[in-house]
């Protein structure tokens, strides 16, 4: 099949805003248009401190001629290393206003992560929040020869630091002030340089095998990427948004940079990433991006919190939580409800939804978003329930986010929308989703074997996951396509599908299926800490570690019927009935992007999991009972241990497939 | 990595001759030595060497039979801790003792109170004056608040945290003094790995940006040793030994101390 979806020309070329076709430009622009509008806010000292588009203006550019004044030039990389920051996010576009390339690098890499971005990407200057990043930049400053310059945001710490590339944020903008004087003009005639073609950014991908590749982003990537978003949902300059995912992440550079300059809407950043959801409550953002395990752990926090709650409050909350479960996704897609059940659901907004959001930070949201894996329909129509907009789209770094997105009034839970504008969408034989759109990637930095892999002559782009266009023209994507694989008896077998129906299950909280070349399919297990343990603790159950609570018989029995459910599930589809799960086994340790078990995004990552694992996973295909193992952990400081466990593989029950419908 | 030496300066508190006794329990027997400013200064030795006694003298808590403290020059023979909080020493307890019920920030903020010049009508009219004082010292407060990273628990009832972070609010309420002598009665009892590593940072750091000296019980000797600038063993309410960390670790008196040694 080869259906393209999609317009086949581009209709309309979509200008980005007067024309600005470079960040540096757009915040130029937004100075003079909302110049006393805030652009950035940031949580410090217990208050929100803002910025606007004026004092942004005048912060970078201090910031872009002192690193002028360092000695950066045209074509110069510059790493960015941190939590969300505003200075950070200056960074980028001073970086970009004077012809750098910035080069955000996830904030909790482990130093050899973090020398293979700087070193790969060439980095002659880095910018690092606080001492903890400039602690491993010094670390790893010998094997990246190129770094010259280091600059670090938060001085705290920093008093006997001497060495002489490491400057002073303020410093660098103090310089940055006096070199403007001396070279009046200089900044504006910089930025005036620039062109929508010019690589604005490199992005560089976890990657679930293999070092992580660089994504080369245009400017023109990026803003037209980001205008087309902006146009499809209606936003404007009034949105409200918290930007706490990682910056080197691509959803953070569309939705907190990309689609803020084009739109002209503020941005906050959290005080510390551990009171993201205490900011998000006090800012009630309107526009929310989170990865479906974000969503999860609320709902988590939430029904846990409502077992402990009075007796009056918990049956409000169940009783009006049934209400909303039958009427409030049809009343938010604007479809017929009974009066009735109209007149409840308004009650329950009064008595529950409504303070039930508040607390959440939810109140003010008119379009939140969900990708990156697959979302759990109950906890997807929970939120939509509630009459919260929550919407899925798939996209990638390659295609500068954007791939498909549902628009409103055709939200499933189980697919992923339409293609975007100016998105062409088609399924390769193989069952590989393709794509084409204004967003699509220049290269992959310095690899053009991996670029030619990726991005066909004609400009269609692999995606590497498997998936199928519905009836309805919405996409499904049901695991990537190199993991899919075959059983012995020849029916298809597509581990993430699996995982993911295990994983809605809120005491899973990691999956890992095998059976590619197997009889049959079997299971790693990975309980989830916070619902087991709570469950352990209203029961009366004693544990003392992670390990043991794994262990327990109980826990065994819990995951054995929801393994046993998934079956139920699987065996009503013809062609998953034989990917029923015959045996399991619960991990004694969670699965760990620090152990190289998971990627910074947290994805499993197959071939390691699985030779790591080996013993188990022949022990699962054996008739033993029980299954030594022992493995290597790396601690948060990075010192490793050893970790022995006698694990216990349990076996479910599996169904009888259904026979095939007969169509009507 | 070029290291900065950091200065010690001059006697900061000077204790002479002190010997405290409960009855007929004999807790310090003739003690001696100095503070000096901007040190980190540690107090080891058994349980029941008469640590937290000496650190109760100090505060003014105990009063010695015999003996003198000299602060800052400045000899004191009865001393009430309220005294010893105002001319700035300020302490954390082995049990922790905070203010269950009450949140993190207001429990920093009781660290605060001596600061407060209007009283307690003023404070309740909240005008003029008086709000530009509490602006001020919230400011401060927030400042400790972000150096200890607590911002998280800004707002959670003390009682509800687990102990480490107990202790790092403890430690924020001394600060909240700005104290010139601050008095850390072990402050790493009954923590993991990774919150000592913590607290150990949030103590140097204290010592290093705002200059405070520092005298701490502890019976961590990994900690002891890598922190202090200077080790003093008691045992059994006597001096066994007063010097370096490595010079303390060869004395055989204290080897003898934590070791024991043979009857034969």
């Amino acid at each position: 099949m080869n259906d393209v979806v999609g317009p086949k020309s581009s209709q309309t070329t979509r200008q980005a805003p007067d024309g600005c076709d470079t960040f540096p430009k757009l915040l130029i622009h937004n100075a003079e248009k909302r110049g006393d509008l805030p652009a950035m806010r940031e949580k410090d000292l217990g208050i929100w401190q803002s910025w606007t588009w004026r004092e942004v203006l005048d912060q970078v550019r201090a910031l872009a001629c002192g690193m002028t004044a360092l000695g950066l030039k045209r074509g110069d990389k510059v790493a960015i290393i941190g939590d969300n920051r505003p200075r950070l996010y200056w960074t980028m576009v001073a970086a970009q206003a004077v012809g750098g390339i910035p080069v955000p690098i996830y904030q909790d890499s482990v130093a050899d992560e973090m020398a293979f971005v700087i070193d790969h990407a060439e980095a002659r200057f880095a910018m690092a929040e606080d001492q903890e990043q400039i602690d491993k930049l010094l670390e790893i400053k010998d094997r990246c020869p190129k770094l010259e310059q280091v600059i670090f945001d938060d001085s705290r710490g920093m008093r006997h630091y001497r060495q002489d590339f490491l400057t002073e944020f303020d410093e660098v903008q103090s310089r940055g002030r006096a070199f403007d004087r001396d070279n009046p003009g200089f900044f504006d005639v910089e930025v005036a340089k620039a062109k929508g073609g010019d690589v604005s950014i490199y992005l560089y991908t976890s990657g679930t095998t293999g070092q992580p590749k660089g994504v080369v982003l245009s400017f023109e990537n990026v803003i037209r990427t980001a205008q087309n978003g902006i146009d499809f949902e209606g936003l404007t300059a009034d949105e409200e948004m918290l930007a706490y995912l990682p910056m080197a992440w691509v959803g953070d550079h569309i939705f907190s940079y990309g689609q803020s300059y084009c739109a002209g809407f503020c941005v906050s950043c959290p005080e510390s990433s551990a009171t993201v959801m205490h900011d998000l409550r006090e800012l009630g953002p309107t526009y929310f991006f989170a990865p479906p395990r974000i969503f999860e752990s609320i709902l988590t926090t939430v029904m846990i919190r409502m077992e402990d709650a009075s007796w009056l409050k918990r049956k409000m909350f169940h009783a009006f939580m049934a209400v909303a479960r039958r009427c409030g996704v049809d009343i938010l897609a604007g479809r017929p409800v009974p009066p009735g059940d109209r007149l409840l659901y308004a009650l329950g907004g009064l008595l529950v939804y409504g303070p039930l959001k508040n607390t959440l930070g939810f109140s003010r949201i008119r379009l939140a978003y969900t990708a990156g894996e697959a979302i759990g329909p109950d906890i997807f129509d929970f939120y939509r329930a509630l009459g919260i907009n929550l919407k899925q789209l798939y996209g990638s770094t390659e295609a500068s986010v954007f791939i498909t997105i549902q628009p409103d009034g055709e939200i499933k839970p189980d697919t992923v929308g339409k293609p975007a504008p100016e998105v062409e969408i088609k399924i390769a034989d193989n069952g590989e989703v393709l794509f084409k759109s204004p967003g699509v990637f220049l290269e992959y930095y310095k690899s053009p074997e991996a670029t030619a892999e990726t991005k066909s002559a004609d400009g269609w782009v692999h995606t590497g996951d498997a998936g199928f266009l519905g009836d309805d023209g919405q996409l499904k994507i049901i695991d990537r396509a190199k993991d899919v694989g075959k059983l012995n008896d020849g029916s298809l077998f597509a581990p993430k599908f699996i995982e993911n129906k295990l994983k809605f299950f809120p005491e899973i909280k990691e999956a890992v299926a095998f059976g590619d070349g197997r009889d049959h399919v079997a299971a790693f297990i990975n309980i989830d800490l916070e619902a087991v343990g709570s469950w352990a603790e209203r029961h009366g159950v004693p544990y003392g570690s992670y390990q043991e609570l794994a262990a327990l018989p109980e826990v065994y029995e819990i995951v054995r019927e929801h393994v046993a459910q998934v079956n139920r599930d699987l065996s009503t589809d013809p062609h998953l009935a034989s990917s029923q799960i015959k045996r399991f086994l619960i991990l004694h340790k969670e699965l760990d992007a620090d152990d190289g078990e998971l990627t910074r995004t947290r994805k499993v990552r197959r071939r390691i999991v699985a030779d790591k694992y080996l013993p188990l996973i022949d022990g699962l295909y054996s008739d033993a009972e029980r299954v030594h193992i022992d493995t290597e952990v790396t601690f948060e400081d990075g010192r490793k241990g050893r970790l022995s466990a006698d694990l216990k593989i349990g076996a479910a029950e599996t169904y009888e497939a259904e026979p095939l419908k007969r169509a009507s | 990595m070029s290291q900065v030496q950091k200065t010690i300066g001059d006697t900061l508190l000077k204790v002479e001759g002190i010997s405290l006794s409960f009855g007929g329990v004999k807790a310090l027997a003739d003690i001696s030595f100095e503070i000096k400013q901007h040190e980190i200064l540690a107090i080891i030795g058994p349980n029941g060497a008469g640590k937290s006694s000496m650190l109760n003298v100090i505060n003014g808590f105990y009063h010695p039979q015999e003996g003198t403290i000299s602060y800052r020059g400045e000899a004191r023979r009865r001393m009430r801790p309220h005294v010893a909080a105002k001319q700035g020493i300020a302490r954390t307890f082995q049990n922790i003792a905070l203010f269950k019920g009450m949140s993190t920030l207001d429990n920093i903020m009781t660290g605060r109170l001596l600061k407060m010049r209007r009283n307690f009508l003023w404070q309740a009219l909240y005008w003029g004056p008086a709000q530009r004082e509490e602006t001020e010292h919230r400011t401060f407060i927030e400042k400790i608040i972000d150096f200890l990273e607590i911002q998280a628990i800004r707002k959670t009832p003390v009682g509800r945290l687990p102990y480490g972070l107990q202790k790092r609010v403890e430690l924020g309420r001394a600060l909240a003094m700005e104290p010139e002598l601050l008095l850390l009665d072990e402050p790493m009892a009954g923590m993991n790995v990774e919150e000592k590593e913590d607290m150990c940072r949030f103590i140097l750091d204290v010592n290093d940006e705002f200059g405070t000296t520092i005298a701490l019980i502890e019976h961590d000797m990994g900690v002891v040793m890598d922190i202090s600038d200077r080790v003093i063993v008691l045992d059994y309410g006597r001096k066994l030994a007063d010097g370096a960390p490595d010079e303390v670790r060869a004395d055989q008196h204290v080897i003898d101390a934590y070791l024991g040694v043979s009857h034969d």
